[in-house]
């Protein structure tokens, strides 16, 4: 009987269970979980914050998912090493864990840059983990003002969440847009109108250098008060384990299109691995869930014996503030087709007769026919482009390729 | 062009309190009538062009349409009715001859309806059609006069060529090119199904339809489009269209609007070009010369089809019934003035022919008296509207029927009568793609089969009631019709008894 | 498993499906009440243009993708039908962004509504099927792709 060790329980350990068991009914599962509850949908935390969803309705599976799966879950535990020669995790309570297939799903952690004076504010967070947003709910109120630093999508969404709920939300961002890991300038500035509808304030191409109590001493030289103070500068994937034995790490733990890292037995999943990226055709973290869920299931079923190929993950996001949603995925490299309005701007990249990349804002219907056409390289060759380009539709595929999505089970 | 005095026939009457809006009427009216108005936030109507094809009406999902005739009329007038007038201010206002389609709407005598199906009481029992066989299969063909033998003693078997048909029904020729390929997809299938015979009317026969060949008429008729050597092959029968019910003595004419793609390829005329069918065939001014078509038509498919020749109950028919059967024809099909058509002159439709009824009871008589009745089958059409209109025809002395417009009600027609259009709401009298595809052969050929069966079953039933239980016998069986309400000369040419006697 | 599907050949354009699912899915027993003068949320979309239409509706796929992408746990796949939790959404239109049919779209509230065949609605089978005036849209068990 096999056994069979997760280093974290996320998205992409949930994918490994459900990958081994497709595969292997009776080895033995261990779940280590740092946080101390089942799995749960972490990007919900801010929709939590919002009010858009409840505490018991977080939870990623139901209440007897480890049981049904037949999986043991160590909550409140940490791995703090890996003997790769004799197979076995080491936990933090001297607890040594002996694996066949060893699956290291540890996601990353918040990135807190040294900012001087850091120690001495009080009401101070990160927004990465179920604990830490409801350590926020507990430090707000109606009079708070809140500071974010980074507007990126996890500074973005905390922000939202906390919109309405406390005096005033202001992001400060040293780039000079928001959510620059995803959006070009153009896009930014409209979403950035729209959150400034909705209340939120910022000061952009600025940041923090210093804090001192209550207040925030800007690079641009004004000071900024506030009361709770939020982090989410950026993240670093969770790579030590693999590090610490010489295994292959970069930006994240490199593995291959079956999810194995450099090491003999142990494979990799999620926020902490870095695979292969089909949209730029290099290896890169693809930090979302839906890679994180699909990475992790690839590697299950391969732990378990199994053949799972994952090569089709892409960078793709989509993200709605206040009702305005921005998709986008691939690369933005190539040739751009344009529709903008005052409240939407569609932005299609294509290069070498691909679909390269997208950004659509405010136009959301259907968008999984250009992100299809990503990830399958789909030449526009084959399809009517110049009627995909302005709708995202099935009409534009040759009526075979209909005949074949559409005329049978899929 | 000034004022044109031409105002809505219909009204489109919408009900405000169940309209959801959902557009299915607009995207549904070839006509336009219906359009969304997003000032007003409702459905608007433009009922200048409804011609009431009830197609909104019938896909509107919460019942909130009906059409009704206007009430806005002139005044009455005995003599000039709103619809005579009418046709004088279009006539007026365009110099042109008035087209319509369709059978004769008129209110002339029906004498189906006049006449009635005896039942056999107490002394010669009917019979259970769910308990007994009943047979309504029919030969149609040449048959001979007395058995013979060969010099050993043996029985020449020797037929001639016949139509098997499983019931006495037949669909009538209707081209492609008048009606839509899924319309005669529909026919093509349903009588393969049923184990009868449809007509590809002077349009030629689709390439895709080949396969239902031995449940096909092929017809030749004074255009001659499509015909050639494959096609009279194709067929289990050759049809000579010598005339028909809805417009004798004309021709035809299908615009070339309508001559398209597989059409034009099917009619081997180039696309765009009108195809005109002449009003008589130029090569037959006599029955010598139709006797020289029908064995050229023989030759060539080497005797082993039978011959149909179809002509339009006219003043004269019995004789020339009588001239048919002694061509070589195997079958003779007549088609009363009541026949549709995809469009016909209204003045020709309206006012010339005879009603079917009377015409084979006349001929039937001819013929049987002139020993030839074997000769040939006799097929009558011209407006057959249902099983009983089939028991008594056959009574009256035909071997069959052809039906059309029962059969294009059956696939959704709701007679309308504006075939000449083209815009047919139901995908049947129409080649525009997107009309086409409205009807999907899968349910037409299901309804056909469906009207069909219904009509079988309810044949058997008047023909047990009779005690009758082949519908040979009943074939020019008199007795078993009687009259009502028809004077002593329509009793007589119609060979019955007045009820009572 | 039996799914819905639909023959272009045969698709009018006419929308009655769309109206037909948004009121099979209402919970009222008047189509009147519950669609007059409301924005109407179908779970199946008639999409195309002048020549071809076709209605397209969740294919319930063998591997799911807007499953295993969801990021909340709303979507799951019961018995083969893929089910929306509206309780659970939050909107984020992740599964739009990987579906590759097109097939979701989001509901009045932005959380996600999608076919899930009418098994446990008052029609009880797909209703754009049983109201399909061009048998267009068929329920059927049809095995791979050919």
């Amino acid at each position: 009987m096999s056994r069979y060790v997760i280093i974290g329980n996320g998205t992409a350990s949930v994918g490994a269970i459900e990958g081994i068991r497709s595969v292997d009914k009776t080895g033995s599962i261990t779940v280590i979980s740092e946080e101390d509850r089942p799995a749960y949908c972490r990007p919900l935390i801010s929709y939590y914050l919002e009010g858009k969803t409840k505490l018991e309705n977080i939870g990623m599976r139901g209440a007897d998912y480890y049981s049904d799966s037949a999986a043991e879950l160590l909550c409140g535990r940490k791995a703090v090493g890996i003997d790769a020669d004799r197979r076995t995790v080491a936990l933090d309570d001297g607890e040594v864990l002996p694996y066949d297939r060893l699956c290291v799903c540890t996601g990353s952690s918040p990135f807190v840059p040294p900012f001087e004076g850091l120690g001495t504010v009080e009401k101070q967070f990160t927004f990465m983990t179920l604990d830490s947003a409801l350590g926020i709910e507990k430090s707000i109120d109606a009079a708070s003002r809140v500071l974010i630093v980074g507007a990126g999508l996890i500074g973005l969404k905390c922000a939202e969440g906390l919109t309405g709920r406390v005096a005033s939300v202001t992001v400060c961002d040293l780039a000079d847009r928001v959510l620059s890991s995803i959006l070009d300038a153009d896009c930014a500035a409209l979403m950035q109108r729209h959150l400034e509808e909705h209340g939120m304030e910022f000061l952009l191409g600025d940041s923090a250098v210093r804090f001192d109590g209550n207040t925030a001493y800007m690079r641009s030289g004004r000071t900024v008060g506030f009361d709770v103070l939020i982090l989410a500068v950026g993240v670093r994937a969770n790579t030590s384990l693999i590090s610490g034995i010489g295994g292959e790490v970069n930006r994240g733990i490199v593995v291959d299109e079956r999810m194995a890292t450099s090491v003999d037995g142990i494979f990799a999943a999620g926020d902490c691995a870095e695979g292969f990226d089909a949209s730029s055709g290099g290896k890169r973290v693809l930090a979302i869930l839906p890679n994180a869920y699909m990475q992790g299931h690839a590697a299950g079923v391969n732990m378990a014996g199994g053949s799972e190929v994952f090569d089709k993950g892409i960078p793709m996001n989509s993200i709605g503030f206040f009702g305005l949603h921005a998709m986008s995925a691939g690369v933005y490299e190539g040739e751009m087709y344009e529709e903008r309005t005052d409240t939407s701007i569609k932005r299609l990249f294509t290069k070498d007769g691909l679909l390269k990349g997208f950004i659509l804002i405010g136009r959301s219907e259907r968008a999984g026919i250009y992100t299809s056409m990503i990830r399958e390289k789909i030449p526009l060759s084959s399809v009517d482009f110049e009627l995909l380009k302005r709708s995202a539709t099935t009409a534009a595929f040759p009526p075979e390729s209909r005949r074949k999505m559409f005329g049978g089970a899929v | 062009m000034g004022v044109e005095f031409l105002y809505p026939e219909y009204e489109v009457i919408r009900s405000t309190d169940r309209c959801i809006a959902c557009r299915v009427c607009e995207r549904q009216c070839a006509n336009e009538v219906h359009s969304y108005s997003a000032e007003r936030g409702a459905m608007i109507s433009d009922e200048s062009k409804c011609v009431n094809c009830q197609r909104c009406v019938s896909l509107c999902p919460t019942r909130a349409l009906k059409i009704v005739r206007s009430d806005c009329v002139l005044k009455a007038n005995a003599n000039w009715s709103n619809d005579t007038i009418r046709e004088i201010y279009k006539q007026a206002n365009s110099g042109g001859v008035l087209l319509s389609s369709m059978g004769n709407p008129k209110s002339m005598p029906v004498y189906w309806d006049r006449i009635l199906i005896n039942a056999s009481q107490v002394t010669n029992p009917p019979i259970d059609p769910l308990r007994e066989p009943m047979e309504t299969r029919v030969f149609l063909g040449k048959k001979p006069d007395r058995m013979t033998r060969s010099p050993d003693g043996r029985l020449v078997c020797d037929l001639p060529p016949q139509l098997e048909l499983s019931m006495p029904v037949m669909f009538s020729a209707m081209s492609y090119g008048s009606i839509s390929y899924n319309a005669h997809a529909s026919l093509a299938r349903a009588a393969t199904e049923l184990g009868t015979y449809y007509n590809t009317g002077e349009g030629g026969l689709h390439e895709d339809f080949y396969k239902y060949g031995a449940h096909t008429v092929v017809q030749v008729a004074s255009g001659r489009f499509g015909v050639h050597e494959d096609y009279l092959e194709a067929g289990a029968a050759i049809e000579i269209k010598m005339g028909q019910g809805a417009k004798p003595g004309i021709g035809g004419h299908l615009p070339g609007t309508k001559i398209v793609g597989d059409v034009s390829r099917t009619r081997m005329i180039p696309e765009g070009s009108d195809a005109i069918s002449p009003a008589p065939h130029h090569d037959i001014y006599s029955i010598e010369d139709l006797r020289q078509l029908v064995y050229s038509l023989k030759e060539a498919t080497e005797y082993k089809k039978p011959i149909i020749v179809k002509v339009a109950a006219v003043h004269n028919i019995a004789a020339i019934a009588s001239g048919i059967a002694r061509s070589g024809a195997d079958i003779i099909a007549i088609d009363g003035f009541r026949g549709g058509t995809g469009a016909a002159p209204t003045r020709i439709r309206d006012n010339v022919g005879i009603p079917i009824e009377l015409a084979l009871a006349s001929v039937d008589r001819r013929l049987r008296d002139e020993g030839i009745r074997n000769n040939v089958s006799l097929v009558v059409g011209g407006s057959v509207r249902s099983s009983a209109d089939v028991v008594k025809a056959v009574a009256l002395g035909a071997d069959a029927c052809y039906v059309a417009t029962a059969a294009v009600l059956a696939l959704g027609c709701h007679l309308c009568r504006t075939c000449q259009t083209g815009k047919c709401n139901w995908g049947i009298a129409t080649q525009r793609p997107d009309l086409v595809k409205r009807l999907n052969p899968d349910i037409g050929s299901e309804r056909l089969v469906n009207l069909m069966t219904a009509w079988r079953r309810e044949i058997m039933e008047l023909m047990g009631g009779m005690g009758i239980n082949s519908i040979e016998a009943l074939r020019g069986n008199r007795l078993m019709l009687r009259g009502v309400g028809l004077n002593e000369k329509e009793l007589e040419i119609l060979g019955i008894s007045h009820a009572g006697e | 498993m039996k799914r819905v599907y639909v023959n272009e050949e045969w698709c009018l354009g006419c929308r009655l499906c769309e109206y037909n699912c948004a009121f099979a899915n209402s919970g009222l027993s008047d189509m009147v009440l519950a669609l007059k003068d409301k924005p109407v949320f179908p779970r199946i979309h008639v999409e195309g243009d002048e020549k071809i239409t076709y209605a397209v509706s969740c294919r319930h796929c063998e591997d799911p993708v807007c499953v295993k992408s969801c990021i909340a746990g709303a979507l799951s796949k019961e018995n083969g039908v893929i089910k929306a939790d509206p309780d659970r959404c939050v909107g984020c239109l992740t599964c739009v962004l990987v579906c590759p049919y097109g097939a979701l779209a989001p509901g009045e509230n932005g959380v996600m509504l999608k076919c899930e065949l009418c098994l446990e609605n008052s029609c009880g089978e797909p209703a754009c099927v049983k109201g399909c005036p061009n048998r267009a849209i068929v329920y059927e068990e049809r095995g791979e792709t050919a």
